[in-house]
């Protein structure tokens, strides 16, 4: 095995990547192009950079990381406890890889797939939006996922039209010491509605690296509805960057929960692009052991009349460390901008650890921009007052765990999803 | 009701308790009996909340000296959930906000760990929904408060509904009901000294701590005791409450002194 570490990393994971695939479509080709280029000129982050001060993924470069290969024999009864009541469009990749056999698509009232199959019949709408929300300019793992970019789930709301269903996006790791390259495009034509659920999964624990890319774009009065599950292996490394671009009197609501990764950092850009765009971005970390979550989000408004309402908590255990660091920027023309920010934290250990820094930068004067961090532990009052009513000192702290993400979980709109992680986060918080 | 030889529910001899430091009950005694009602009144400050929440087992209390026997036990020795599984309920003041966590989930829980405790059966979700709504009833709560968030953005006066909606499941052998009548309105007190009035048996005991003569009138004490500066310094029949009401406290303050000064 070759040693692949420090500078050279980025080119040996170039290199490695033997199958670029040639389409016949240019535009495709040139955006490739491009990320190739893009990443040979950057570099991985490092701790001495800004936006990467608290999250070290110095670790990633130790191990020699293929591109993952389409190779493995999952059955649908392998991952048939990942599926939810609600939904009836299913699009299932595993390693990065679409898995037709594991897919179900049964909604005609939408544009569903994998992108290589709707490059022909949707090549102008795609080339319009695909590569051009998530910049590559100054983000080495976009600019990679770009530069590998093959499979992908795509998703377009139709003009006026509403899909009641939830879509059920999975990606699933099951392959050790690989690199994949997640990719979604969703696309809210005009008056759409829409719910897409993101869900990253691992079906056993290995180490392996996830780069995600994600780019949404709604049009005028178009509304979505996006969740986005972390829970990979707790050796894995995610990194994921989702950009969202939003047009006038648009609405997006979006829920992250991040559970699982080693160390794993998750981008979210928020363009409110056009006049009343309204977005609601909500997210939860609940982390243990040695796990590094860090959240980056950032919420443009650049123009009049927008709102964004943001709450992010996280809850972290033993050693953990989470990381909040969550921008706005309101531009000189967003008057009337009404923009909330919290950002709450549970600390369950002493050794355990939060980063969360608000930063704003607003250069419009009319403006109304609440925001606020708190660091604790748990209430002793609230404890006192449950065991009171005679739990045990143990249930009661479980419980207020819990209650502390479920404010979160609770804002997820598919209700057998919130079920299923109000389960899990129950049973993490009464493990210990 | 006064009981000729009742057994006795608690005693409370000597209790000294202090806060970081700051000693604030100064020995206490009490002795509360089966089916009998107390009457818990003083100036703001002297302490009845902190003896409440002694007798709960809050954990910031440091007891310095003095005993409390509850039906027996050694009552100092129980952490406040065994207190609470063992009969004793406080009805908090203020009782405490917790966002996230389903009012119905809550009281399920607490319903069935007492449950538990006393051998007889839990109660499954929707087993508990219809008797929880039964005892709503009774203090005509509307049945929305099970799927908020417990106490979360209630009034002032729900959220002392919702004290004694915990104590109609737990059915206590001693209810300690911290100023339950403040905020409420007259109805509303009504409804819930009619609530506690129907808890209330030969078999089980209550203190009410309060301000208010009013709400003397709908739960009618066997006892009142006046509480000063962390102590009990005088005890009476309920037109001791009627006596307090128009003079104040000032005459009892005037009384101790004498007794002091007599004594020394
Ligand atoms: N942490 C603390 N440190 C110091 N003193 C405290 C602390 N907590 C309470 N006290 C004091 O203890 C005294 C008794 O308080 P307590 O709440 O028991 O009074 P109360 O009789 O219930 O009053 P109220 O009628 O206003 O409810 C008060 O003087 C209060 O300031
Ligand atoms: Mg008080």
């Amino acid at each position: 095995m070759s040693e692949v570490t420090g500078t050279n990393y980025l080119e040996c994971l170039l290199k490695s990547w033997q199958a670029k695939p040639i389409e016949s479509l240019s535009w495709l080709n040139q955006l490739r192009a491009q990320a190739i280029d893009r990443v040979s000129t950057q570099k991985l982050p490092t701790k001495r950079d800004e936006e990467w001060r608290f999250t070290d993924i110095s670790p990633l470069t130790t191990l020699p990381y293929r591109p993952s290969q389409p190779d493995v024999n999952l059955r649908i009864q392998d991952i048939q406890h990942l599926f939810l009541d609600e939904v009836k469009n299913r699009l299932v990749f595993v390693d990065g890889y679409y898995s037709l056999q594991l897919s179900a698509v049964a909604n005609p009232a939408l544009v569903i797939g994998n992108l290589p199959a709707l490059l022909s019949t949707h090549a102008s709408i795609l080339e319009s939006h695909l590569g051009q929300y998530a910049r590559f300019d100054q983000n080495v793992f976009t600019a990679l996922s770009t530069a590998f970019l093959r499979d992908g789930a795509v998703i377009i709301a139709p003009r006026n039209t509403v899909i009641a269903d939830p879509i059920h996006v999975i990606f699933i790791a099951t392959q050790h010491e690989v690199t994949s390259y997640p990719r979604c495009l969703l696309i809210g034509e005009s008056g759409s509605q829409i719910t897409l659920i993101e869900d990253y999964v691992a079906l056993q624990e290995a180490a392996y690296i996830t780069n995600a890319v994600t780019e949404v774009s709604l049009a005028g009065n178009a509304r979505a509805q996006h969740i986005r599950i972390q829970r990979e292996s707790t050796q894995a490394f995610h990194f994921a960057n989702c950009a969202v671009a939003l047009a006038h009197a648009s609405h997006y609501q979006s829920v992250s929960i991040t559970q699982g990764a080693r160390i794993s950092r998750h981008n979210l850009d928020v363009r409110l692009t056009d006049e009343a765009a309204e977005c609601t971005i909500d997210g939860l970390t609940l982390i243990s052991g040695h796990q590094l979550a860090d959240t980056h989000t950032c919420i443009d408004h650049s123009k009049p009349n927008g709102t964004s309402h943001q709450q992010h908590k996280c809850i972290a255990d033993d050693t953990a460390h989470a990381v909040f660091n969550g921008k706005i920027i309101v531009r000189p023309h967003a008057q009337r901008t009404n923009s909330s920010q919290s950002s709450r934290n549970l600390l369950l250990s002493k050794t355990a650890q939060v980063d969360t820094k608000p930063q704003l930068e607003i250069f419009a004067d009319d403006v109304k921009c609440a925001h606020g961090a708190t660091v604790g532990q748990l209430d002793p009052e609230e404890i006192f007052y449950l065991r009171s009513r005679g739990l045990s000192e143990k249930a009661a702290r479980n419980l207020l765990t819990y209650a502390f993400g479920a404010e979160i979980i609770n804002r997820i709109p598919v209700i057998s999803l919130k079920q299923q992680l109000a389960q899990t986060v129950l049973e993490q918080t009464q493990s210990n | 009701m006064i009981i000729e030889n009742s057994p006795t529910i608690l005693s409370v001899q000597g209790l000294r308790a202090s806060i970081n430091g700051t000693e604030i009950l100064k020995g206490i005694d009490l002795t509360v009996k089966s089916g009998e009602i107390h009457a818990i009144m003083g100036l703001n400050g002297s302490g009845k909340s902190t003896f409440s929440k002694v007798l709960a087992g809050h954990p910031s209390y440091e007891v310095t000296g003095g005993t409390i026997q509850f039906e027996g036990k050694n009552l100092l020795e129980l952490p406040p959930e065994e207190r609470a599984r063992a009969g004793l309920f406080l009805a908090f003041q203020y009782p405490i906000e917790i966002p996230g966590v389903a009012n119905t989930q809550f009281l399920r829980l607490a319903y069935n760990t007492v449950q538990a405790q006393r051998g007889k059966e839990e109660l499954d979700p929707l087993e508990f929904d219809d008797f929880v709504r039964e005892k709503m009833k009774l203090l005509e709560m509307k049945p929305d408060f099970l799927d908020r968030s417990v106490n979360e953005g209630f009034s002032g006066g729900e959220k002392k509904r919702n004290e004694i909606l915990q104590m109609a499941l737990l059915e206590p052998k001693l209810s300690v009901l911290d100023e339950t009548d403040s905020g409420l309105d007259i109805d509303a007190l009504k409804i819930v000294a009619n609530g506690v009035n129907r808890l209330t048996n030969k078999d089980n005991a209550t203190i009410l701590v309060t301000h208010y003569q009013r709400l003397l009138d709908y739960i009618v004490p066997d006892f009142v005791h006046v509480m000063q500066a962390g102590r009990i310094v005088m005890t009476g029949g309920k037109e001791l409450a009627l006596e307090l009401e128009t003079r104040g406290y000032d005459w009892i303050t005037a009384n101790k002194q004498q007794d002091a000064g007599v004594s020394a």
